[in-house]
């Protein structure tokens, strides 16, 4: 039979890639201390720590701190990290320095989805850790990793250059105990991407769905809502006027694009 | 001539790198002048105004000199001169901090008569600006700027709600670091110092009579935070929240700062608590000699 | 200033207010007559002032516009008036120099007022930032969209009754804080544990995103000779390399000809000014550090002068000098630093940049010296200064001033002025009239690449500024490479005046007040309020400075609290993006980056 001769085929190239990419490297839990594998082990992670590329992406003042680590006074050569580049295809490290507000995460989220594993993100200041100073903010996300997994956080506003550094430093700690054996993602489904935030009245996470409709649609909201929206105003949906103003574009939009 | 401003241009270029590399090729390049050497081969540069060419600090094996007023995250002062805390939760710093990241639970004792003395004392770390408004408003000097910025953890929480013991460091730190805020500091309180010292003995005494249960707090205290009297339940409670807490630290791999570093261990039993606390400030104070020598080597420099 | 007429304005025009002999019937009142006074306008005839102020009494510039909801306003001068909103409008002249015109048109709540882009086409990007976060429509604007918020946002943040997730109290400081100990962690406080709050009978699964239209796909379609092309949208950003940040700008293209371009912002929105009402007055000064995050100092003096003004204290001389010291010296900084990165958006990849910040950390090394931050400084108080220079600092001040900064200066300049490429690039692009600027409100070096000598310290001076002697450079070209060399000449002035400052210097207190970093009890700090506790005088004021990218306005009023009712920045570098669009019509794709990069913006004062 022809089709199962080729989804046969597949699934062998499937196997064979699963053995190249991990499976032939997974050492029984006894011979885990094996030479072999700890010397592969070190370069691996050698050569993973001394050329950790960083995605360029600054956020706020905190990139102002990251962009004189860069340059010749801290020079983060040193550490091969000069090759800061804005695509993420070829990072190996988000460095999310500052303020993350809520207009923004999607477009992290989606750029972080997009990076190839390993992958790490380092939460440079006090407003990337845990939203710093605007944490009170209507905007503004507190921390980054409400959404994406973040390795390092490093504290301060604005961390100096130095703390930006020992930040890295404490990656490559962390890099250097990773084993190849058990790193995750040689794993299946270890590049799950993450879910896109949704701007909507107000940013929601689309795992967190079901808890927001649990208050907004729940037996605690028809109650009035005990802690989520008693001292709040109650919003407004969008207004009539605005709407049509949209439709109205919308429409304009399409007579323009389509030719009489 | 087209192409006399380009060269013009890459001319100076050119002299920056053969600037730079002639220096870089000397035997002690002119950036490590006036450093001061340690000797695990780590280097600590003030580096002057007129440096030229070549000024990579290669941090971490060498490091800035800090200015005096430098400021990071706060830090609360442990006044081994008394053997007490500085600060009287009198909650100025809580109310002039800008994002309001402190939170201080103020102590109590058994009656429930307020003490001045925190309970509790947090800073979320992860929100403080580094405005130090609250070292500049605290009346008692109870709070001042720490230097260290290696500060950075695997988890946020957490380790970045610094309370009361990750905060507290002896005054000769502070001495330390601030040497000449310091001194003034010092002037200003030895105008002052007889009488107030015999008002805390007045104070200290009232409160034996009153109350011996606090005395015992007091003797204490030479070895630790001073520890208020609680009831069994609240201490045990207490225990457990401080044991997760160090569960917690542990899972998060290797710990924060330097200055953290003694927490790790979990403080099971209160002795293993203040013993760990003990070696932590023998730490800081070890770790406040050292700059203080190299303040004196740089002032005799 | 008598009672009445704080308290409510007459309902009829009366012919002694001013501009009532020409435009009948236009000012209706007056108010804050204490602090800046300012005139009430009937809106109808808002716009026939405006025409006035602008064609016959030379208010070519419309400097600010902005808006106050007075619902929760606790003074008493607003007793008797019913109207929920003023939007307050500040004029200024480039020709005559001096103060402003500041009007103040009253709006009920769910009311239009008539958009000012017709006659100051300048007023856009701030008629839709009042449109966004007070929900008050501008009849006749073109593009009456979200600016810094999302489309489908619920509710206007800046309304007195919104309220966010994380809301606490009205004011700071929160009485959570001490000392029982009741305080919460923000993320535990609600069921998913981040600060959004949905509204009731909100479902998540069938909520669309409104499509929000941007005006770009209206470009005029233009022929390609014979050829009949289509032109396509091109988005940058707000990740993207070019846009020094997270801004995002939206291109129609043909070719690589740019039809139109949009600038989508607020992707760095951080709730500047509602937390700004929440905090006490000084709370906001570190905040206002991280508005222009290149030119802390610069900012914190705006700040301080508008307090001071409220508050009616005299700086110490001493302090007046240290505070023109490091606002000329973050100058230098933002110069330098904004010629190397438009280099860098010219292609000179990091070879300028880098010398450039070489110089900046020997600067900051000192702002570090007496301030204890690098970036942050957070060093202007009210009344002063908050600490004493160090000894040395002057000396090495002078070094940098005499000796060093020259020098860099003119390495800078051999470096690149002199470079083909970068005239090449430069010149002719991105062109925009003088007039054209000024009515799109830009300020700043633009304007006087432009050949506008309009700057405030000159203008409207303040501090001390009329002391120095110092020249406004200007150039004719209004091109990427004027805008480029005019930064240069600027910062080459500023050393002139660091010079003269640091000569001067004079010795002496720093603060009106005495010391508050010390322990002297709370007797001495702030007159003997605590520093952190004062309540300035019913009224409002405007200050503005001559900051780096342009003119740094504060806005702020006071209902006799010890917070902020109102505080709003005008920021140079969002309002001079008005310009942004019509400079790159007409350039390629390839220049809009750096037309871009030489109007110098920083996200963190564009969206506040
Ligand atoms: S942590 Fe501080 S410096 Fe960094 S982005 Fe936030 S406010 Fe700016
Ligand atoms: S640190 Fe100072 S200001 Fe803060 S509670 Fe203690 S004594 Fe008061
Ligand atoms: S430094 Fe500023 S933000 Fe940090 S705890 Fe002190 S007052 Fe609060």
């Amino acid at each position: 039979m022809e089709s199962t001769m080729v989804t046969d085929f597949k699934d062998i190239k499937q196997e064979q890639m699963q053995e190249f990419l991990h499976d032939s490297i997974q050492v029984p839990d006894d011979l885990q201390s094996n030479v072999m594998v700890t010397t592969l082990d070190k370069v691996y992670n050698w050569s993973r720590k001394s050329s950790m590329w960083p995605l360029l992406f600054g956020l706020a003042c905190c990139a102002i701190e990251m962009i004189a680590t860069a340059a010749s006074r801290y020079d983060l050569a040193r550490f091969g990290m000069e090759v800061m580049r804005p695509s993420p295809r070829q990072s190996d490290l988000m460095i999310v320095s500052g303020t993350v507000t809520k207009k923004m995460a999607p477009a992290i989220v989606r750029i972080y989805n997009q990076m190839a594993e390993p992958r790490y993100v380092l939460a440079m200041g006090a407003c990337a850790t845990g939203g710093g100073p605007f944490k009170e903010g209507y905007s503004v996300v507190s921390g980054i990793d409400k959404y994406i997994p973040v390795d390092v956080y490093v504290p301060g506003c604005p961390p100096t250059p130095e703390a930006l550094i020992y930040g890295l430093l404490k990656l490559h700690e962390k890099v250097e105990r990773q084993s190849i054996t058990t790193v995750p993602w040689y794993r299946k489904g270890a590049n799950e991407a993450i879910p896109v935030p949704v701007l909507g009245p107000d940013i929601f996470d689309p795992r967190k769905v079901q808890i927001i409709k649990e208050q907004t649609l729940g037996a605690a909201a028809a109650a009035k809502g005990p802690a989520v929206s008693k001292a709040r105003l109650q919003p407004q949906p969008m207004a009539e006027d605005a709407k049509a103003r949209i439709r109205a574009a919308q429409a304009k939009y399409r007579a323009q694009k389509q030719p009489a | 001539m087209f192409g006399t401003g380009l060269l013009k241009g890459l001319g100076v270029t050119l002299k920056h790198f053969t600037d730079t590399f002639t220096d870089d090729r000397r035997k002690e390049p002119s950036r490590y002048e006036g450093s001061i050497k340690l000797d695990d081969g780590r280097r600590i540069i003030d580096q002057p105004i007129t440096q030229e060419g070549l000024l990579t600090i290669q941090y971490p094996e060498e490091r800035r000199l800090l200015p005096e007023r430098f400021r990071y995250i706060p830090m609360l002062l442990w006044d081994t001169e008394i053997g007490e805390d500085r600060c009287t939760a009198c909650g100025i710093c809580a109310k002039v901090c800008p994002p309001q990241c402190i939170w201080i639970v103020r102590d109590s004792d058994e009656n429930g008569k307020p003490i001045t003395r925190p309970a509790e004392f947090y800073i979320d770390v992860a929100v403080c600006m580094s405005c130090s408004f609250c070292a500049e408003f605290c009346p008692f000097d109870a709070i001042k700027m720490n230097h260290d910025y290696e500060l950075a953890v695997y988890d946020r929480y957490p380790q970045l709600v610094y309370d009361k013991e990750e905060l507290t460091v002896p005054l000769e730190y502070y001495a330390a670091l601030w040497p000449t805020q310091f001194a003034e500091e010092q002037a200003h309180r030895a105008k002052e110092k007889e009488e107030e010292l015999r008002r805390n003995e007045e104070k200290k005494r009232a409160a034996a009579a009153k109350a011996q249960a606090k005395a015992a707090g007091v003797a204490e205290a030479g070895d630790g935070a001073a520890k208020p009297k609680r009831s069994k339940e609240e201490l045990d409670a207490l225990k457990a929240q401080a044991a997760a807490k160090a569960a917690a630290k542990k899972e998060g791999g290797a710990d924060a700062g330097a200055v953290e570093t003694g927490n790790a261990e979990a403080p099971v039993a209160e002795d293993a608590e203040a013993a760990a606390k003990r070696a932590r400030l023998e730490e800081l104070k070890r770790k406040a000699a050292e700059k203080a020598a190299q303040r004196k080597k740089e002032g005799g420099a | 200033m008598s009672e009445a007429t704080m308290v409510a304005a007459p309902p009829v025009a009366d012919p002694s207010l001013p501009y009532n002999d020409t435009v009948a019937g236009a000012v209706v009142g007056t108010w804050a007559d204490d602090t800046d006074q300012a005139l009430f306008v009937a809106p109808d005839k808002l716009l026939a002032l405006l025409t006035h102020l602008r064609d016959a009494e030379q208010y070519d510039l419309l400097s600010s516009v902005t808006c106050v909801d007075y619902s929760a306003y606790k003074g008493k001068a607003r007793a008797g008036i019913s109207e929920r909103f003023d939007v307050v409008y500040h004029l200024y002249s480039t020709k005559k120099g001096g103060g402003p015109v500041r009007l103040h048109v009253r709006v009920p709540d769910g009311d239009t007022v008539p958009s000012a882009t017709g006659v100051y086409p300048g007023a856009n990007l701030q008629e839709r930032e009042v449109y966004d976060l007070f929900g008050i429509t501008f009849e006749g604007h073109p593009n009456l969209r979200r600016v810094l918020t999302w489309e489908g946002f619920n509710g206007h943040p800046l309304r007195k009754d919104w309220q966010e997730a994380y809301f606490d109290e009205e004011t700071k400081p929160f009485k959570n804080r001490h000392p029982a100990g009741s305080y919460q962690w923000h993320e535990d406080k609600l069921p998913w544990g981040d600060n959004n709050t949905y509204p009731a009978g909100w479902d998540p699964d069938s909520w669309e995103a409104p499509v929000s239209y941007v005006p770009v796909s209206q470009a005029p379609h233009r022929g390609f000779g014979e050829l009949d092309t289509q032109s396509i949208v091109i988005n940058l950003g707000p990740h993207h390399p070019s846009t020094h940040g997270v801004f995002r700008m939206l291109t129609r293209m043909e070719g690589e000809t740019i039809l139109a371009l949009e600038p989508e912002m607020g992707y760095l929105h951080r709730n500047h000014e509602k937390i700004g009402e929440r905090n006490t007055w000084l709370m906001n000064m570190p905040f206002t550090d991280r508005l222009d995050y290149i030119n802390s100092m610069s900012n914190n003096l705006g700040y301080a002068l508008a307090v001071e003004k409220l508050l009616d204290i005299e700086v110490p001389e001493r302090a007046q000098y240290i505070r023109v010291i490091m606002a000329e010296l973050t100058r230098i900084i933002n110069h330098t630093w904004s010629i190397g990165f438009i280099l860098n958006d010219l292609g000179a990849l990091q070879t300028p940049a880098l010398y450039a910040i070489e110089e900046r950390e020997m600067i900051l090394d000192l702002f570090e010296e007496v301030s204890g931050a690098r970036l942050m400084c957070n060093y202007m108080r009210f009344g002063g200064v908050v600490r004493d220079l160090t000894p040395g600092w002057e000396e090495r001040a002078k070094y940098l001033v005499h000796d060093r900064l020259p020098r860099a200066l003119d390495q800078l300049d051999e470096l690149l002025s002199g470079n083909e490429i970068v005239k090449a690039r430069g010149r002719g692009v991105g062109y925009l009239s003088a007039q054209d600027l000024i009515a799109l409100s830009v300020t700043g070096p633009m304007i006087r690449a432009a050949g506008v000598p309009y700057d405030i310290r000159k203008a409207e001076p303040y501090c001390i500024y009329d002391r120095f002697d110092f020249d406004i450079p200007t150039l004719a070209e209004s091109d990427i490479y004027a805008r480029y060399y005019i930064r240069l000449l600027e910062a080459r002035e500023s050393v002139k005046i660091l010079q003269q400052a640091l000569r001067d210097l004079p010795p002496g207190q720093i603060n009106a007040y005495a010391s508050a970093t010390l322990s002297q009890g709370f007797g001495t700090i702030m007159g003997g309020k605590g520093g952190y506790t004062f309540r300035p005088v019913e009224g409002e004021a405007y200050a503005r400075v001559e900051a780096p990218k342009g003119e740094l306005g504060y806005y702020i009023v006071s209902d006799n609290k010890t917070n902020a009712y109102r505080y709003h920045v005008r920021s140079p570098s969002y309002i001079n993006l008005n310009a942004l669009g019509p400079m790159s019509v007409g350039y390629k794709i390839a220049d809009a980056v750096v037309i871009l990069g030489a109007i110098d913006i920083v996200l963190g004062e564009v969206d506040r």
